[in-house]
């Protein structure tokens, strides 16, 4: 048994409390290694490492296999799909989306970083950009750039409407992990918000958005 | 006695590592809930069939479990460097970084956290961390409600139940039991409610929208932790988790010391092995990766509590500390024939089937958990589905050499093997048995001295008359 008393630091900022309890994981840890230190692993790293661009037919196929809605389209299309994915509903938006996706008269609320949960929740979609796609998982990365935005508008309504290039698409994970940055904050969404809790069968639609349209655009 | 600075194991009397009963004891009663093999059966046969599918996709898929097993094998080796490379990135992008030593420790460290924000009241992302340590119990006994936001989590919580599986913790309820338990305890919820899977989650979603945007703290667990650059990454499917770790103002994250990577490149191999495994999704529907504090985006106030609670000690023992390998992905327990009979309470601990019969025992010492090492026909298929290939097999023979009651067991095996030979002896024996059976005392197994043997196995059914009997008529 635990014999020895180690007091939980009253406050977490209290530098003693805190500073006894590390000291003694960090010294338990080493005496279990002990003296013969088990040498450092060789990591061997025979698997497909990055390969580059990715097939966007195939992540076309994985992100429809999880229940997302693709829609191919030209750079100068986009606006009228998304005009008719609005269907007259209002979406908001992330400061650096590029004006051109927009429908004229679409009601668009853009986030200045000052939008309440509240009023984010109240829209009914939400319109980004991506950083990457993966066609092996069916995956698309955002990474809060200005055209994604902050990671609470694509939570909040139960649309997502996601624009994503064809040079974005990469073949697998490793190349994801490659191309990101690991200091922003990153989300990873492969198809809509879903659920295997209930006898373990995927079921689409609990908290994050309901439905993900994805504009794959050449 | 410990001494300061020696592996410790997890304390008594706090957290869920312990069961009520010995393992024996515990599966004869879930044996003869019907119902629930029936809705464990089902669950673990679907989840087999997906896994192996997007597996099969996987041309590497062998080498990327090679690169996982020797990936866990170098940060075993160099933890305690690790942890504080991970607690340097940490605090330079803003976080704030605590070392627990066990649970008590770290529901310390967390209850005070939360009392500094002045809330009562805390979201949760599945964590087994959390759980591990009865987190919610000791924040409950300061007066702060926490609030279970996963599907399966809120189906344990509402029907006042506890967790029978790693990944799928309401695994042992099927789609009618788990309306009745949302009619009876979900306020608010429409009366009108079908067992349509859809429709559960739409209540789901209803009941738990206001708490996730007027909740000011989250507590989460981690999947992974880079050392390299402190990103924080937790692996999810519902956006419960993305709601925990984006909208509160503070967020808690507690982790095992064991989940540290060394690199953001390792990701590539986790984020390929981890959802095969586990949901046999070729990707889980959102991950989240932060690193400290982000200007403007999610938890302005972010704190990471490292936990030991035993986890020392399992790294002490050369051989038994491969167990901390695990990713918790839970493809041993899908495809184990014992847990598929006995479900996951049987277990006793939050840790339940293959991994669970070899962790839990380390983390509270063998004394604790001393039939766990034993729950296991050593079939093999737990060390198969491992995505970083744990030899769950020679850790329960390991352990089993370690448990205290190997001696009764040698002895009732020498006695059967005496009785074997002793064609007299094995036939009174059997005959014992038999009148055992027509008692009805099914269950008391055989006459001493091979008792023994059998208060761990129920004896199979025997025929109306022995091979010796029918032998001995002809």
């Amino acid at each position: 048994m635990n014999n020895h008393s180690t007091p939980a630091p009253l406050r977490p900022e209290d530098d003693s409390g805190a500073g006894s309890s590390r000291d003694l994981v960090l010294g338990r840890l080493r005496a279990a290694l002990g003296d013969q230190r088990p040498a450092p692993a060789e990591v061997p790293r025979a698997y497909q490492g990055p390969a580059g661009a990715g097939d966007a037919h195939r992540l076309a196929e994985n992100l429809a296999d999880y229940h997302a809605t693709v829609h191919h389209c030209s750079t100068g299309g986009i606006a009228a799909v998304i005009d008719r994915l609005l269907a007259g509903r209002a979406a908001v938006v992330p400061p650096g989306l590029p004006e051109g996706w927009l429908p004229p008269g679409a009601t668009v609320l853009r986030d200045d970083g000052h939008l309440t949960h509240a009023q984010i929740a109240a829209k009914d979609v939400v319109i980004t950009a991506a950083a990457v796609a993966i066609a092996a998982t069916g995956t698309i990365v955002l990474d809060a750039s200005l055209d994604q935005g902050r990671r609470v508008l694509t939570l909040l309504p139960d649309v997502h409407v996601c624009i994503v290039h064809t040079d974005q698409v990469v073949a697998s994970v490793p190349d994801a992990i490659a191309r990101l940055e690991p200091g922003r904050p990153l989300t990873w969404i492969s198809g809509p918000s879903a659920t295997s809790d209930i006898e373990l069968d995927r079921v689409e639609g609990v908290h994050g958005p309901r439905t993900l349209h994805v504009l794959l655009v050449t | 006695m410990t001494f300061l600075g020696m592996p410790a194991r997890a304390p008594r009397g706090v957290g869920h590592l312990r069961g009520d009963q010995p393992f024996p004891a515990a599966a004869r009663e879930a044996l003869a809930n019907s119902q629930l093999r029936r809705n464990v059966g089902h669950a673990t046969t679907t989840i087999r069939g997906k896994s192996a599918a997007v597996i099969g996709e996987l041309p590497d898929w062998q080498q990327l479990r090679e690169a996982g097993s020797a990936i866990k094998a170098d940060v075993m080796a160099r933890l305690p460097e690790l942890l504080k490379q991970l607690e340097a990135r940490v605090t330079e992008a803003g976080g704030v970084v605590h070392w627990a030593a066990d649970a008590n420790e770290a529901n310390a460290i967390v209850t005070s956290l939360v009392r500094a924000t002045g809330s009562d009241r805390v979201i949760k992302v599945k964590s087994m961390a959390t759980q591990e340590i009865g987190l919610n119990e000791a924040l409950e006994a300061a007066g702060i409600a926490a609030v279970e936001t996963d599907l399966a989590e809120l189906i344990v919580q509402l029907g006042r139940d506890k967790p029978s599986h790693i990944l799928v913790p309401a695994i042992h309820r099927n789609r009618a039991e788990i309306r009745e338990i949302f009619l009876r305890a979900m306020p608010g919820v429409d009366p009108a409610l079908t067992d349509e899977p859809r429709v559960l989650a739409a209540a789901a979603r209803r009941y738990l929208r206001e708490t996730f945007l007027s909740t000011k703290v989250a507590v989460s667990g981690a999947n992974f932790a880079i050392a390299e650059t402190g990103t924080l990454a937790v692996v999810e499917s519902e956006g419960n988790g993305r709601m925990c770790l984006t909208l509160p103002d503070t967020l808690i994250t507690v982790m095992g010391i064991e989940k540290v990577l060394p690199t953001w490149q390792d990701l590539e191999v986790f984020l390929q092995l981890l959802p095969r495994s586990s949901t046999g999704e070729r990707m889980n529907p959102y991950t989240t990766m932060w690193t400290g504090v982000t200007p403007g985006d999610g938890p302005q106030e972010f704190h990471l509590v490292l936990l030991d609670n035993g986890r020392s000690a399992v790294l002490a023992d050369s051989v038994g500390r491969q167990a901390l390998h695990c990713i918790r992905c839970s493809a041993c327990l899908n495809v184990c024939p014992v847990y598929e009979r006995t479900g996951g309470h049987a277990y006793g601990s939050v840790y339940p089937g293959p991994i669970g019969a070899v962790l839990s025992p380390q983390l509270t010492g063998i004394e604790d958990n001393a039939s766990l090492p034993y729950a296991s026909s050593l079939c093999g298929a737990c060390f198969d589905a491992c995505p970083v290939k744990i030899n769950i097999p020679e850790l329960l023979v390991h352990l089993r050499n370690q448990a205290p009651h190997p001696a009764a067991e040698r002895a009732a095996m020498a006695a059967a093997a005496y009785t074997m030979d002793h064609p007299k002896l094995y036939a009174a024996a059997q005959r014992a048995a038999k009148l055992a059976r027509i008692a009805g005392r099914r269950g008391q197994g055989l006459p001493r001295p091979l008792s023994g043997w059998t208060a761990a196995r129920d004896l199979p059914e025997l025929p109306k008359e022995t091979f010796r009997q029918w032998w001995a008529k002809r």
